[in-house]
């Protein structure tokens, strides 16, 4: 195999990588979002009225989309930015 | 102002979610990339000693028996152990590669609690079914970091590791304090709640 094909497969599977960890938070937050859809009860900002403190705290869909947003803004960034440093 | 127990597995759940988005990253990345940022290598063994830290809380407010008292305590130390082995090794105060054997061990004393202090069947309410399967998930669940630890490098064991925390927190999303499961609801479980 000649080094230009080395090369290109493995600039190919690094961008796979960092595909992957820019993928990661999306997807979280897509999964809360479409939780939020199924089960719209448990988003009770939506109908606040008469419920509970911890029902108004700890809404499940919005925890995973928190979750997402965390590891896309916080993690991701830095991690990918680590990772194409390393790879060059 | 105490919260029913389901909350307390959707608070934990989420710690679970975000602990197994670090352990994919770094499954991805390798542990070298991971390790790079200071704090990055401390973030995840420090998330997990701190749901150790937090279990005693729920050991103390939410016993209801002296096998969820033991359950809980188990489950206390065991994370703690885990996390505080991880933080040892990422500072560099351990050496030895055998001390990420406490991993697996922690999630093999997590299942066993999990199987021992549920006293109820599979169907008898949904959190009986979660306790069972949560219980099985970590026992089987612990051959990925049982593997990784003779093969660090493998991607395989080491994502699968974190798609078990992963599968672990959806399956504590879905806990609730009474509810049926597959259309089963023992008439002794309570009424239902939603």
């Amino acid at each position: 195999m000649s080094t230009q094909l080395v090369t290109e497969s493995a600039a190919l599977r690094r961008s796979v990588r960092a595909r992957a960890i820019s993928a990661l938070g999306p997807l979280a937050m897509v999964g809360g979002v479409a939780w939020a859809f199924l089960q719209p009860y448990r988003i009770t900002l939506l109908h606040p009225h008469g419920q509970g403190f911890w029902w108004l705290v700890i809404e499940p869909p919005l925890l995973v989309v928190i979750v997402g947003v965390v590891f896309a803004v916080f993690i991701a960034p830095g991690l990918i930015e680590d990772l194409e440093e390393a790879e060059r | 102002m105490q919260p029913p127990a389901q909350f307390v597995h959707w608070m934990f759940a989420t710690g679970f979610l975000l602990l197994g988005l670090c352990l994919l990253g770094k499954a991805i990345v390798g542990e070298e990339i991971w390790n790079r940022r200071t704090w990055r290598a401390y973030l995840w063994p420090s998330l997990l000693f701190l749901m150790g830290v937090l279990m005693w809380p729920v050991m103390v407010f939410f016993t209801n028996s002296t096998i969820h008292m033991l359950a809980h305590g188990s489950w206390a130390q065991a994370m703690m152990v885990a996390g505080a082995a991880e933080l040892g090794l990422v500072r560099g105060k351990l050496q030895s590669p055998y001390w990420r054997l406490a991993l697996p061990f922690a999630l093999v004393v997590s299942g066993t609690a999990l199987l021992v202090h549920e006293q109820n069947g599979w169907l008898f309410a949904r959190s009986a079914f979660l306790h069972h399967a949560l219980g099985w998930t970590s026992l089987l669940g612990s051959i990925f970091p049982l593997v990784a630890v003779f093969r660090p490098r493998s991607l395989v064991w080491s994502s699968g590791f974190a798609l078990v925390l992963v599968v672990v927190a959806v399956m504590l999303y879905s806990d609730r304090d009474v509810a049926p499961i597959f259309g089963h609801l023992s008439p002794v479980a309570g009424e239902q709640h939603r």
